[in-house]
């Protein structure tokens, strides 16, 4: 690791003077210090917001739940209003990680880890992320985990989070709180951006700007569910993942969430997908207008070619267990 | 910075990049978590924190001050041992052991996980779990054995967990 300076920070109010400072935001940690590890990262200041009081998990007006920056995947995945009101939430974090890391890993952070793209991970690789201009080795090299939907000529990584997939499909809110304290409240779909040309700019969090908590809006009708698929039954990133809630009435789709990931540099939602199913009966015809019109624009690389037909299948499999 | 660790307090003074687990390992000799991966991977860094499991290997000692860790070393002694160590012996629940200490310390955190009803990835209800070999096997998959003694790993916890069951029963 490159030598740095540690504050542990014990207000928010000191957080964000030393986040305006340069400073660098450390909770769990578990993604931050891996690349620190191998010179991926490399901040010159860790601000330790770990003690601060943004832990709570709780019911607020609308019949929504306000969910606290730092509090733990582990917990959050458990918690009885998750459980009750969000199960594709609970289901996407305990599909994610390892026990161990989902202890530590604070909700907050889930949102903002970095891809696993092996290039990315690899110094000696040309990488536009990590070393912005440097080229795409993922681009003509092992592809088989990358991106096939917001790609660009610069970057075809994927964002590897479970939880933010879910969060996506629930029109999750990101509280936040700038430097000079004023809140700012962004739409989970407008916190990543895709690659474009500057794939090393992956949010639109603005410098020192901090996560203060997560919005939840009223629980969705219907049935929801988490499905991932991964090269191992458990701890490994998703090869496709689709969160989806449907509700159906008299045999018409009424309602319809479906958001992915492993397919996109960005949890994917699709509003073509669901404008395919909502008023079309619940049947295998609506479900491959549904899987179409998510994958019209899909382009694969070579080795990840088959994530296109896999995202296909899946999705209709996913449509098919929620409509039975 | 100070540090409790096996119910002793530490004083120490060390370089904010030293890992919780060099700090363990290097600092204070405590050799029984291993360094296997240094990512975060294998999980022969398993240590409790507060008595919740983590790897060690993925933490900066730093970011520990005032809390509360426990090791293999702290779980139980030679002459005493822990009911999930006695269990390991009892069922060869290793080849080498260098993943033993990491797994033991993931174990006894899992079965408490269980005990609190947080559910897990192949839970069928998240609300009711029922501990059977693959609730244990998805529960301990951040755990790697590279000799590939799983089966005789999962005999071991699932007998501790059912003389807890019981003993909770005779209650």
């Amino acid at each position: 690791m490159k030598p740095f300076d540690y504050a542990r920070v014990g207000s928010l109010d000191e957080a964000l003077a030393a986040g305006a400072g340069g400073g660098r935001y450390i909770a769990g940690g578990t993604n931050l210090i891996d690349l620190m590890k191998l010179q991926v990262e490399t901040p010159a200041m860790l601000v330790d917001i770990g003690r601060l009081a943004l832990d709570g998990v709780e019911e607020i007006d609308g019949g929504g739940v306000r969910v606290g920056a730092l509090v733990p995947n582990s917990d959050l995945a458990a918690h009885p209003l998750i459980r009750a009101h969000y199960p594709m939430l609970s289901r996407a974090l305990l599909a994610g990680a390892s026990a161990q890391l989902r202890n530590k890993a604070s909700t907050a952070g889930n949102l903002l880890q970095r891809t696993r793209c092996y290039y990315f991970y690899e110094t000696a690789a040309a990488c536009n992320k990590r070393e912005p201009g440097s080229g795409c080795d993922a681009i003509g090299g092992f592809n088989r985990i990358h991106a096939v939907l917001g790609t660009s000529a610069s970057c075809i990584a994927t964002h590897p989070s479970d939880m933010a997939v879910a969060l996506r499909a629930l029109d999750a809110v990101v509280v936040t709180a700038l430097p000079d304290g004023e809140e700012r409240r962004i739409a989970l779909g407008d916190l990543h951006r895709l690659p474009g040309d500057t794939p090393e700019i992956e949010t639109n969090l603005r410098p020192g700007e901090l996560i203060v908590a997560i919005e939840l809006p009223a629980p969705l009708p219907g049935r929801q569910l988490y499905r991932k698929v991964r090269d191992r039954a458990s701890y490994a990133f998703a090869l496709v993942s689709v969160a989806a809630a449907v509700a159906v009435e008299n045999g018409v789709v009424t309602s319809a969430r479906l958001a992915f990931g492993g397919l996109a540099p960005m949890p994917w939602r699709s509003a073509e997908a669901e404008a395919a199913l909502v008023g079309r009966s619940a049947g295998t015809e609506t479900f491959e207008a549904a899987a179409e019109a998510l994958l019209k624009d899909a382009r694969g690389y070579g080795h990840n070619d088959f994530k296109i037909v896999l995202a296909r299948r899946t999705l209709i499999a996913c449509l098919r267990d929620l409509t039975a | 910075m100070r540090i409790t660790v096996n119910g002793e307090a530490r004083e120490v003074e060390v370089d904010v990049r030293t890992t919780l687990l060099d700090l363990l390992r290097e600092h204070l000799g405590l050799t029984g978590a291993k360094k296997g991966c240094d990512h975060g991977q294998c999980g022969a860094c398993t240590v409790l924190v507060d008595g919740r499991r983590i790897n060690a290997c993925l933490s900066l000692a730093v970011m520990h001050e005032g809390d509360e860790v426990v090791t293999i070393e702290g779980l139980g002694t030679p002459d005493r041992l822990s009911p999930l160590q006695a269990a390991f012996l009892h069922h060869d629940g290793f080849q080498c052991g260098y993943c033993t200490p990491g797994q033991i310390c993931s174990a006894t955190a899992m079965l408490d996980e269980v005990a609190r009803g947080w559910p897990s990835h192949v839970s069928d209800d998240l609300d009711h779990v029922v501990l059977d070999d693959a609730e244990i096997r998805e529960r301990m998959s951040g755990n790697i054995c590279r000799c590939s003694a799983y089966p005789t790993i999962v005999d071991a916890i699932r007998d501790v967990a059912n003389a807890e069951r019981l003993a909770e029963a005779a209650e």
